[in-house]
């Protein structure tokens, strides 16, 4: 038997605080911007498939909570940063090889359709609600701000414009959302010192898990019948995929170097097992995957339970990811 | 021009002056340092057990991951191949941290990320690294690669050396003399 002992006033786990610079704040700042660009995607896809009037949720309501959910990301990521006051560097440079920096600037650029996209709507989205809760809150704030929106002086111009070009902007609109989603996986993907995170199949992945849980959440929020078993359909699509790239994620660590090989094992028999498979694929995959099929094929269930389940699952996966793949790392002692 | 370090692992006696000699050159503050040491024990006693020294910081690797990273351009490499970090430029997001697989690299209390210059304010005056000066047993060598008399260039040539990882890809430039 060998005994090897190590002592460094460095590269310890859990001695040096900085070995896990990246923590919650991150992991919900992942799961905002997947389900922002999940929202925008089905809006702009079922809009460009013609169906702005049969569903009213998905191409008009919803996208109210884009703006809003960005914003909250910004905020999150902001309040992660060290050097606050310096977040302004971002959007002064444009680094091509760096995910953060053309992430920064998607986030940016997707921010203008994100709110006047819902504000072309505001309107039928007032409408909307009224028939549907005549005493929600929310429709008297909406009211307000778009009596304010009419008021401002150049906007209702900007707004024309944009609405003469919908389609072109839905095209566009599309293609960033797709970019936003793929980039909260590859983010995590560009680092070759975290072996876990260090795998092509991540923004895949990452993106599929985003544009689920906005189909789960659609479908929790739509009251119409038909829209609700379309997003059952589509969810349950999307799990399916994601096992599969899940699946391919571990065959690929599994048959890579050796790094790559330890850091599979922290989910496969290491500290992280547990969390993965029972809340993530078990509670947060499969579950949500039941429930919808006996939803489908006729069983009474409570659509708030699998969107939940599917919801929870795209957070607890993102933090389970942030922080397993702080803990893998080349053998440097 | 391409600077390196070597560091003779038998020659080390881990007294940790390449630590504070850095700490008080570079004002690090207190709890915090650009290089550190590493102990390792390998062996059963009482039969083979061997111990190591190696002192180790910012490998300056050839191949930058962190400065790949970084989203303002303020991680950079500057003549001689050292890595540096612009602090009025850096947002402390973090992105560098992540990438280096040697953990060289922490959070300065003012809020930038903080490195291993190789003391490049000393090189600029014709002098070498505070670590490498202070060091008792002179188990630190400090020069220019591309020069083939140079002090490390020799060492390289005549004695067995390793780094660190060589399979992250970064091509460091701090080698084990064994």
């Amino acid at each position: 038997m060998e005994e090897v002992l190590y002592v460094s006033g460095k590269a310890l786990p859990h001695i040096n605080p900085h070995l896990e610079i990246w923590g919650g704040t991150i992991a919900i700042y992942l799961f905002i911007g997947g389900l922002a660009a999940g929202l925008l995607f089905f809006a702009n896809f079922f809009y460009l498939k013609g169906k702005g009037n049969s569903m009213p949720m998905t191409i008009k309501v919803a996208p109210i909570l884009t703006p809003i959910i960005i914003i909250i990301g910004l905020g999150l990521l902001v309040f992660d940063l060290h050097h606050k006051l310096y977040f302004w560097q971002l959007l002064l440079h444009i680094r091509m090889m760096s995910p953060m920096s053309w992430g920064a600037w998607t986030l940016t650029v997707i921010m203008i359709p994100a709110i006047l996209w819902p504000i072309t709507y505001l309107d039928d989205s007032i409408k909307y609600l009224q028939e549907r809760n005549p005493k929600c809150k929310i429709t008297g704030i909406l009211i307000w701000a778009n009596n304010l929106i009419n008021k401002l002086p150049i906007l209702p111009w900007i707004i024309n414009i944009f609405n003469k070009n919908k389609k072109i902007a839905a095209y566009f609109t599309l293609f960033l959302s797709i970019v936003l989603g793929v980039y909260t996986g590859i983010l995590l993907s560009a680092f070759n010192a975290r072996p876990l995170w260090n795998s092509a199949i991540l923004g895949p992945l990452f993106l599929t898990s985003g544009v689920s849980t906005a189909a789960a959440l659609l479908m929790w929020l739509s009251n119409n019948p038909l829209e609700r078993k379309l997003y059952s359909k589509i969810d349950l699509f999307l799990i399916a995929v994601e096992l599969f790239f899940i699946i391919h994620l571990f065959m690929g660590m599994l048959s890579s170097g050796i790094a790559q090989v330890e850091a599979a094992q922290l989910f496969l028999g290491g500290p992280f097992t547990v969390y993965f498979w029972v809340l993530v694929v078990s509670m947060g995959l499969i579950l949500p995957a039941i429930l919808e099929i006996m939803e489908l094929s006729g069983f009474h269930i409570p659509i708030a339970i699998p969107a939940f389940l599917v919801l929870l699952g795209g957070l607890l996966f993102r933090f389970i990811m942030v922080y397993c793949g702080q803990a893998s790392g080349f053998n440097i002692l | 021009m391409r600077y390196a370090m070597a560091m003779d692992t038998k020659k080390c006696v881990g007294c940790g002056d390449c630590v504070v000699a850095c700490q008080t050159e570079n004002n690090v503050p207190l709890g915090y340092c650009r290089d550190w040491i590493v102990e390792s024990v390998r062996g059963t006693y009482p039969e083979t057990v061997q111990m190591h020294f190696k002192s180790e910081r910012c490998m300056h690797c050839a191949n930058t991951p962190c400065v790949r990273t970084c989203p303002t351009g303020a991680s950079h490499v500057i003549e001689g191949g050292i890595v540096k970090v612009t602090h009025n430029e850096c947002i402390g997001c973090g992105a560098c941290i992540e990438a280096c697989p040697y953990e060289a690299r922490y959070v300065h209390p003012d809020g930038y990320i903080d490195k291993c210059t190789f003391c490049d304010h000393r090189l600029e005056q014709g002098m070498s690294t505070a670590c490498v000066e202070v060091c008792p047993t002179s188990c630190l060598i400090f020069g220019d690669l591309d020069d083939p008399k140079s002090p490390i260039s020799k060492a390289l040539e005549s004695k067995d050396w390793y780094v660190i990882a060589p399979e992250a890809g970064t091509k460091p430039q701090l080698y084990f003399l064994k």
